[in-house]
């Protein structure tokens, strides 16, 4: 390969002392996602303080977030049903940065969870607070810790957190 | 025509089947030119003078010209980081696609490894007899930096409104691969310790440094278990590859590298519903790349791996994804120095996106062109020892859920 290579680095300096010349743009864009049939019945759940899942009779998978058809047997799903507000912690991490790149001084706890009466290993993405985050764990029980009723929405975020739920044994 | 299909050797489903119908029909195709720029935090030239830059020197390396290209693709990553929509027309100048066919390509991550299998259809097919192929990314455009750009790869109902971050994911999938295999972070650390250290005989590189593996764990924790120093920076660069079909490549070189196999396959978007400790997409992908190219026992037919290394952790999951160590195993075949460049099986000798940066689907293309100089023997400082005759390479994105996979070699396919 050749030595020498295209391209010129700039410094941070550069763009601040006029040398070059840029163009910005902030975009003012506002989107409304259309919640469709399967996930539009799971927020709705959520503002009743329940979580719903889909079952596929092929595979026997029972399915959280629920879908209207199965991406593995393609077909239809059959049946909605009730799961629990209840899980374990299949993974998580101690997150010191936002969504935006600001540091946090203390950490958010995202973490993927297994939840009760869906299939095994079928987890949904949401935070874990109200535990100090070394004592996180994987396999730790956690429960739904849900907004007041009035606040209730039908968004994901009607859940306020999860938090764990020491009236499970630990299982891993 | 009867496509004759015989049982895939791995699947994610039971259902899966896989085809045998390309090994034999397609044409032989060699990749006989390849480029790039440096890779820089930020670049003063435009997303399109940087596909210029890295095309022109693919042309200058195959010693052709632009009138020789019957077709051009292009790999590119979210218009979210450069707030152009329609990137692939607007790119389409610096490609040198004008009055050409063109056709742009984008699997997240894994686009830069997707887009020379993409061109190899182009050429194997007998549609065209050569191929440009260009993999540019300039992420410096969405300022102060492109995470807050990433957060429109969740599910805009289901996730976004958790505001996650792109951190978010490796380090669950991370945690997930220790827990599950018994992993420690300092044989993660190992990793960035490698990657950045052959980084430094790179010319095109970012972040070429000599560490040790506890200046790797001293660095910030950005989301446990993910240090900064295993994380790749956002860079601004290209790269580009030159292919062409049998006839082409012996009239214009006497070293071309052949394509010997290509292969991907996509996971669930589902990511929370499947055990993120072992990349299944990657093995898939895998043995379609290995079954044509006639690869049976990975581990002792490949003297070469480019594998995909955004975050430390990633490179070992995907050697085991791409059946070069067994499961939960690569942590200790590096700590026994099997993959330092003068290894047993060097693995990423470029220094990877870790050490030479990471321009999205540009930092796959960089893996093709260090392969092709690699088994050219053209790679320098660099140049691991033995004279390697065969390498993979392999790049990983969208939501966790693809993997793309191309065989290079000197010998010519069976």
């Amino acid at each position: 390969m050749p030595e020498t290579l295209g391209g010129t680095p700039l410094e941070a300096k550069s763009s601040r002392g006029g040398n070059i010349f840029t163009t910005s743009y902030v975009p003012q864009l506002r989107y409304a996602w259309d919640t469709g049939e399967a996930i539009g019945r799971y927020l709705q759940e959520l503002k009743q303080e329940r979580l719903i899942a889909r079952s596929c009779h092929q595979c026997g998978r029972v399915m959280i977030p629920p879908r209207m058809f199965c991406e593995r047997c393609f077909r239809p799903t059959d049946e909605w049903v009730y799961v629990k507000d209840t899980g374990r912690i299949i993974t998580f991490s101690l997150c010191y940065v936002s969504w935006d790149v600001r540091r946090l001084k203390q950490p958010q706890i995202p973490a993927v969870i297994e939840i009760d009466g869906a299939s095994p290993g079928t987890g949904i993405l949401h935070v874990v607070k109200k535990v100090p985050p070394k004592q996180v764990k994987i396999g730790m029980p956690v429960r739904a810790v849900w907004k007041p009723s009035a606040e209730r929405v039908g968004s994901i975020t009607d859940i306020a957190y999860w938090e764990p739920n020491t009236k499970t044994k630990k299982r891993q | 025509m009867k496509l004759e299909r015989e049982r895939c050797h791995y699947s994610i489903t039971p259902t899966l089947h896989y085809s045998s119908f390309s090994t034999n029909m397609a044409r032989k195709v060699a990749v006989i030119g390849a480029g790039m720029t440096k890779f820089m935090r930020r670049a003063l030239e435009t997303p399109k003078e940087l596909a210029w830059l890295a095309a022109k020197a693919a042309l200058d390396s195959a010693g052709m010209k632009l009138n020789q290209i019957d077709s051009v693709v292009l790999g590119t990553a979210p218009e979210a980081f450069d707030g152009l929509h329609m990137k692939g027309e607007y790119l389409s100048d610096g490609c040198g696609a004008w009055n050409k066919p063109f056709l742009r390509c984008y699997v997240g991550g894994g686009t830069g490894v997707y887009a020379l299998a993409q061109a190899w259809f182009h050429v194997a097919s007998g549609l065209y007899d050569t191929a440009l192929v260009v993999c540019e990314e300039k992420m410096s455009t969405c300022q102060p930096h492109p995470q807050a750009a990433f957060l429109t790869i969740f599910d805009p109902i289901t996730e976004q409104p958790l505001k996650p971050n792109l951190l978010w994911i490796f380090a669950l999938e991370q945690n997930r691969y220790m827990e599950t295999y018994g992993i420690t972070i300092e044989e993660i650390a190992r990793v960035s310790v490698k990657n950045k250290r052959n980084a430094l005989d790179h010319p095109a590189a970012q972040l070429g440094a000599e560490l040790t593996v506890q200046q790797v764990l001293a660095s910030e924790i950005m989301a446990w278990p993910v240090h900064r120093l295993m994380v790749s920076p956002t860079s601004d660069g290209a790269a580009a590859i030159v292919i062409a079909a049998e006839e082409v490549a012996r009239r214009v070189t006497s070293k071309p590298v052949w394509i010997q196999g290509v292969g991907w396959c996509l996971d669930t978007a589902y990511w929370t519903n499947r055990d993120l400790a072992y990349p299944e997409y990657v093995e898939k992908a895998a043995w379609m790349a290995y079954r044509m190219a006639g690869i049976k026992e990975p581990r002792k037919e490949i003297n070469i791996a480019e594998p995909y290394d955004p975050f430390a952790y990633k490179e070992l999951h995907h050697l085991e994804g791409l059946q070069l160590a067994p499961k939960g195993q690569a942590p200790k075949l590096l700590a026994d120095g099997v993959f330092d460049r003068d290894g047993d099986l060097p693995t990423t000798p470029s220094g990877g996106l870790l050490g030479v940066g990471n321009p999205i689907a540009a930092a796959g293309m960089m893996k093709l062109c260090e392969l092709f100089w690699q088994l050219r023997s053209e790679a320098g400082a660099r140049q691991v020892p033995g004279k390697p005759e065969r390498g993979v390479a392999q790049a990983w994105g969208d939501l966790m859920q693809v993997g793309t996979v191309v065989v290079l070699g000197t010998k010519r396919p069976e």
